[in-house]
């Protein structure tokens, strides 16, 4: 597992600063989009690609790579800058998202885009995909295959029953190379999730559906590295980690912020944002 | 006359026509399938029996997976696996898969063009007894508007086995439209079978008054239909279209210019069916005068399949009074 030391730490940090940038530079240029999400999703993406998937810049379908769904399509700024980051592609690219012609369409797009492992957006069914990647690699490597497969979903997808009837099947067939990460920021597009469907208990629903469950700091890199290797260590059962993260991150007025969930950055609320997130 | 070039059942006329049922079909093909190709996996929805997927679950029980009574479940990891360089077959009724997890296969199956082969047992009337709730009657409709999907409707258990072992070999989505109810067996292991490709299964020694283009099982009661109008003296031609999409255009089109008017038969709502598919094909390049017989604007019932095919106008008469109809509009 991945030692980080302070050093590392500090750079991660910045890295996930620089990814951060990005991605307000790219909602600026694009004129719509979802800031929230990719802003609180910056640390663990950055710690995702580098620290702690098997993956290659310069190979992207690498047959031996790990598998990461983005089932919750919509916080792809993150996504993209975080590949252009690693090296996918040029950072120069990300200044396209969401325009014509673009291989960074407004939700990932295979068909524009082939590196990625599905197109997403519609929520509710990245598990599943997930889920079934993870069998067919079961079949063909058996069961202690070495390949790790990771669904980043959102809190609020969980209202989506598609989802449950994936989270059944992926402990009914003991999946353990299977590491589900919630983005639980408590917000959706029209408010928090608390009020508009209540989430909670959380922990004990995924716990009660046979899942091995953690809850941690979803921006501290220490943590979600540790709550990594404890999924990997699980021998029984699909690992969930639920990564308490704060939508919005890094740009005060943003921060917990449900109306940001998917709001126009203009340039003057960009510039302050990247002014605060340099000076951070 | 069936045309004997398609070394097709020459028992077909007999009263005692041998009768499968297309799911039959399906279950054997899909067996040979796995024999053939290692990556064909199985998944079903509770429905292991009925889709007669328990052939295929019994032989590579290693490769089946059981998702239970979850239907958006069923293609989003059929889906997943596709992804993985299987071949997923994953099959349940119509009226849940492709009815309700229509938007999965859209974004993961359709629009990720991943090899996933959606089997959807029970479509049409024929489904009997069980009920308009259980009768796919939008099935053909809600797969062809799909790009990257291609769409089978074999006319029977042989043809249905062709068209499962052919299903795999294109690396494309693919939905196979099967029925509950036994039927005519109209074909023999021999006749050629092509996705995209249709043949003119009873043809008249003349030239064509009418031509009868059908899908499914409904293919024996248009050549019946068209053996009554031949005994009459009135040539009709009757083509078989197993390949809804891609659909064979020159075959529509060659047997409207020689005909002058056509008849779709098919057990499904005639809106956004296979006589929708044809008439698109006509009017934008020889239209001539069409009647389509199907299901015009309702639901099922319970009932004995062959009730239900009469009472919804899809019988052998209902045929004949359509052929009637169009020749007068010619």
């Amino acid at each position: 597992m991945l030692q980080l030391t302070d050093e590392k730490i500090k750079w991660l940090e910045e890295k996930a600063r620089d990814i951060r940038i990005s991605v307000i530079e790219m909602l600026v240029e694009a004129g719509s989009g979802h800031p929230g999400g990719a802003l609180g999703m910056a640390d663990i993406f950055t710690i995702l690609y580098f620290g702690i998937l098997k993956h290659d810049p310069t190979n992207p379908m690498w047959e031996e790579r790990d598998r990461l769904v983005l089932s919750n399509g919509h916080i792809c700024p993150v996504y993209y800058a975080t590949l252009a980051h690693a090296g996918y592609f040029p950072l120069e690219e990300l200044k396209t998202l969401r325009k014509f012609g673009s291989r960074l369409q407004g939700h990932p797009d295979r068909r524009f885009l082939p590196l990625l492992e599905t197109s997403s957006g519609p929520l509710g069914s990245g598990l599943s995909q997930a889920a079934g990647m993870c069998l067919a690699d079961r079949i063909d490597n058996g069961k202690y295959s070495y390949k790790q497969f990771y669904c980043i979903i959102s809190d609020a997808e969980l209202e989506e029953g598609n989802i449950w009837e994936a989270i059944m099947l992926s402990a009914k067939e003991k999946l353990q190379n299977l590491t589900v990460i919630i983005d639980r920021n408590n917000i959706q597009i029209e408010g928090y999730t608390e009020d508009i469907m209540p989430l909670e208990p959380l922990k004990q629903k995924w716990e009660s559906f046979n899942w091995h469950a953690q809850t941690i700091n979803g921006h501290n890199f220490k943590e979600i590295v540790e709550a990594v290797g404890q999924a990997q260590a699980v021998f029984d059962r699909p690992s969930v980690i639920i990564a308490n993260t704060i939508s919005g991150k890094g740009v005060s007025f943003m921060e917990n912020k449900y109306e940001w969930h998917s709001k126009l950055i203009n340039k003057e609320e960009g510039e302050k944002a990247i002014e605060e997130l340099k000076n951070a | 006359m069936l045309n004997q070039n398609l070394k097709l059942n020459t028992k077909l006329f007999d009263a005692d026509v041998e009768k499968i049922s297309t799911r039959v079909g399906f279950g054997e093909g899909l067996v040979m399938a796995g024999d053939q190709n290692k990556n064909v996996v199985g998944l079903c929805a509770d429905l292991n029996e009925s889709t007669q997927m328990y052939l295929f679950a019994r032989k590579y029980p290693e490769r089946f997976v059981q998702v239970g009574v979850a239907e958006q479940n069923l293609v989003t990891i059929a889906s997943g696996m596709a992804a993985m360089g299987k071949i997923p077959f994953a099959a349940s009724y119509a009226v849940f898969s492709p009815g309700r997890n229509w938007e999965q296969i859209r974004t993961t199956i359709a629009y990720n063009d991943r090899p996933v082969k959606i089997v959807g047992s029970h479509t049409g009337v024929s489904v009997g007894a069980d009920g308009g709730t259980h009768q796919a009657l939008e099935d053909i409709a809600l797969m062809r508007v799909l790009p990257n999907m291609v769409v089978l409707s074999p006319c029977d258990a042989i043809e249905a086995k062709k068209a499962i072992v052919e299903a795999v070999k294109i690396n494309k989505p693919v939905y196979i439209r099967l029925a509950r109810e036994k039927t005519p067996i109209i074909t023999t292991g021999e006749t050629p079978f092509e996705i995209g490709k249709s043949s003119i299964f009873y043809a008249p020694p003349m030239t064509a008054q009418v031509g009868i283009i059908a899908t499914g099982p409904l293919v024996y009661n248009a050549i019946m239909a068209a053996k009554n109008f031949a005994q009459k003296g009135v040539p009709i031609k009757v083509l078989n279209i197993s390949s809804i999409r891609p659909l064979d255009f020159e075959a529509i089109k060659n047997l409207a210019k020689e005909a002058g008017a056509i008849v779709s038969v098919e057990e499904h709502q005639v809106v956004g069916g296979l006589g929708s598919a044809i008439a698109e094909v006509l009017v934008q390049n020889y239209p001539v005068p069409m009647e389509l017989i199907g299901v015009h604007d309702q639901f099922g019932q319970s009932g004995t399949a062959s009730e239900l095919i009469e009472y919804y106008g899809m019988g052998v008469l209902s045929i004949e009074a359509a052929i009637e109809r169009v020749i007068k509009r010619k």
